[in-house]
């Protein structure tokens, strides 16, 4: 017998803070640079005590100016450098939306192949911290409208602490959109956790009625609805997308054609959204295969409000997320 | 490079040198103009008639290693830079063989073997980049120029305010170089700008800053030199102000209702071309026969660019999605 891998008890933010210490140890081109990442730890003290291990000139503060230093992230990066950009929030990175479609995104194809930007921005989203309307939105299915940009949601701890290095080797840049009710969650991770694949769903709890496919901050409500179903005898899949950009089709319609009943829960608003978007695809290439009408369980259509019961309303929640799966089946 | 360099070397062949490169500019552009109502050339096409002072004066007194941020009327930037005519031209057709494969055209010119990191044709988006660029050289210890052109109306986007601040708060090699043809697009500086004197604005920033007459391409690098020379031997940024006109419409499409006949004729005047050669035959420093002889070269350098435009072969469609990513991701 080999004795069982050892593993670590950590949070969320300590995995990310891993994977960048981590990348920041194996490869000097590697930096940080964002609001607060020193001095300060981080908004969601994600780079806390990293300033002391590495320097001012790798844990780099930055000045309010998310266009100045996503741009100059985008330079850098253009120059051999591996930037990690962080946004405070997805909302803050709308400053930054100029540099991140018009350069990051466009500049190989626009030149020709000669320029890349291979640089990663991280930024926190979500909601459920009563932060209200102008911190707590959903809007990486926004981004992951674009080509040219590659866009992660981890939402384990292995993806959190693993997604990171990959997107640093990879040749494009890359968004990682962390949501904010992640960062707390506590598990087990192996000590010798490394780098992931980026381009691929996973595939968190297997069934045969209904496939669940979501990501990110709703994936957790998306298993406890499964194990409600499951005492109810219904065995539900949950698809965890992982890469919004590119989206892993053959991972979800081989779901899909097994159970024939697809429900999408993403906290993104529902019109021209990304679950639009998981659900067109499931129509153009697994029409045949379904059984009922593909659900979705949305953001309701407003700004998110602060009041903590209409911010709850607000989200995907695990009842609504039953009540889909319960629709998708005919069971009311 | 000894720091004696920031004096101009005015010898006869340099100055010859500094027409012949703006002579390129001018005839290589008319002949653009001419091709874009014939059609061969689409999109927008901006010219930089009236300020070829700017990126001659400039752009030599960079080493090859510095890298270069341009705008959108970049074709002078480029062709001083060393971007052949022939793939410059080629792109503007969007022939394959342009030197952005066609898929950039007469707004978007990269070339990595002379760090010309491009045509931007977001105003005040190239501010940023350069930022980034001389933040990765200062992190390299590399005593590497990124030399960022734009123009006064890009003074007016909060880029600007963020990338001078960022520079000097970082100690980054960067020179701006303010390319201020008074008007940004069709918006006269009087508009839309709270305080006219663009070079003061870089005070506000504690970065050096100089202004010159951007017409005078011996000024121009007199003071690039400096510049250069400040930015090298420092590290931090530098500030220059170009001040130039643009003679012609500010695209194609313009029929500048902005401005005045006589404002425009009074400029033309004052340009850099005319200007200079009747300064060098004043002080006897060219001869007919060189100016023939130029003309004659420049011409013929035209025509082969046309002709390898002509050449040129439109991609294959089934290519069109390539290059979106790195062809070694999936």
């Amino acid at each position: 017998m080999t004795a069982p891998s050892k593993t670590v008890e950590l949070s969320y933010r300590d995995a990310m803070r891993e994977a960048i210490r981590d990348a920041m140890r194996r490869d000097n081109t590697v930096f940080l640079m964002g609001e607060d990442v020193g001095r300060y730890g981080g908004c969601y003290a994600v780079s806390k005590g990293l300033l002391a291990e590495f320097g001012p000139e790798r844990i780099r503060d930055t000045p309010l100016s998310e266009s100045g230093f996503t741009g100059a992230g985008i330079g850098a990066a253009m120059a051999g450098m591996r930037p990690i950009v962080e946004l405070m929030t997805v909302n803050f990175s709308l400053l930054a939306l100029d540099q991140i479609l018009n350069t990051a995104a466009t500049v190989r194809h626009m030149s020709g192949n000669q320029f890349s930007a291979p640089l990663v921005i991280r930024m926190a989203t979500g909601a459920g911290r009563q932060l209200a309307a102008q911190h707590s939105h959903s809007l990486e299915g926004w981004y992951a409208h674009i080509p040219g940009i590659k866009v992660l949601a981890p939402g384990t701890l292995e993806d959190a602490r693993g997604m990171l290095w990959t997107a640093l080797q990879d040749p494009d840049p890359v968004l990682i959109f962390e949501n904010v009710m992640l960062y707390n969650m506590t598990g087990k991770l192996a000590a010798d956790a490394g780098a992931v694949d980026i381009d691929k769903a996973a595939v968190r709890r297997d069934g045969r009625d209904v496939s669940l496919i979501t990501y990110g901050g709703s994936l957790w409500k998306t298993l406890e609805a499964a194990t409600a179903l499951a005492a109810e005898n219904i065995d539900a899949e949950v698809i965890d997308l992982r890469s919004l950009r590119p989206l892993d089709d053959a991972t979800i319609m081989r779901s899909v054609a097994k159970t024939r009943r697809a429900v999408i829960i993403d906290e993104g608003w529902r019109s021209g959204s990304l679950s639009a978007e998981i659900c067109t695809r499931i129509i153009e290439q697994a029409f045949w295969e379904l059984d009922a009408p593909v659900g979705r369980v949305c953001s309701e259509e407003v700004p998110i409000p602060y009041s903590r019961h209409l911010e709850m309303a607000a989200i995907p929640q695990v009842p609504r997320i039953i009540a889909a799966a319960k629709a998708a089946l005919g069971r009311a | 490079m000894t720091p004696t360099t920031d004096k101009p070397r005015l010898s006869r062949a340099h100055s010859l040198e500094l027409l012949k490169q703006m002579i390129r500019i001018r005839r290589f552009e008319d002949k653009c103009a001419e091709l874009y109502t014939q059609e061969k050339i689409r999109g927008f096409l901006h010219l930089y008639d009236g300020e070829e002072a700017v990126a001659v004066g400039v752009i030599p007194v960079l080493e090859p290693r510095d890298r270069i941020v341009a705008t959108y009327r970049e074709h002078g930037h480029a062709l001083v830079r060393g971007v052949p005519m022939t793939t410059a031209l080629a792109e503007m057709y969007g022939k394959q063989e342009g030197c952005s494969r066609g898929r950039g055209g007469s707004m978007h010119l990269f070339d990595r073997s002379t760090n010309f990191y491009g045509g931007n044709a977001i105003v005040g988006g190239g501010l940023p980049l350069s930022v980034g660029l001389a933040l990765a050289d200062r992190m390299r210890g590399e005593d590497t120029v990124t030399a960022c052109f734009f123009g006064e109306g890009a003074v007016a986007e909060g880029e600007f305010h963020e990338s001078l601040n960022l520079a000097a708060l970082w100690g980054l090699p960067v020179l701006f170089v303010c390319e201020n043809n008074l008007y940004a697009m069709g918006t006269a500086l009087a508009i839309s700008e709270s305080e006219t004197d663009i070079q003061r604005k870089a005070a506000c920033y504690r970065i050096a800053s100089e202004a010159v007459d951007g017409m005078d391409v011996v000024a121009v690098e007199a003071a690039a030199r400096r510049a250069v020379h400040a930015v090298r031997e420092s590290g931090k940024p530098y500030f220059l102000e170009c001040r130039t006109y643009r003679l012609r419409p500010h695209s194609m499409f313009d029929a500048q209702l902005y401005r005045d006949k006589a404002e425009v004729d009074a400029w033309r005047h004052k340009e850099p071309i005319v200007r200079f050669k009747g300064w060098l035959e004043a002080n006897h420093m060219i001869h007919p026969d060189d100016l023939a002889r130029m003309e004659a070269e420049v011409d013929a350098e035209v025509a082969e660019a046309v002709a390898f435009a002509e050449r040129g072969t439109w991609e294959p469609v089934e290519q069109l999605t390539r290059f979106t990513y790195s062809d070694q991701a999936a």
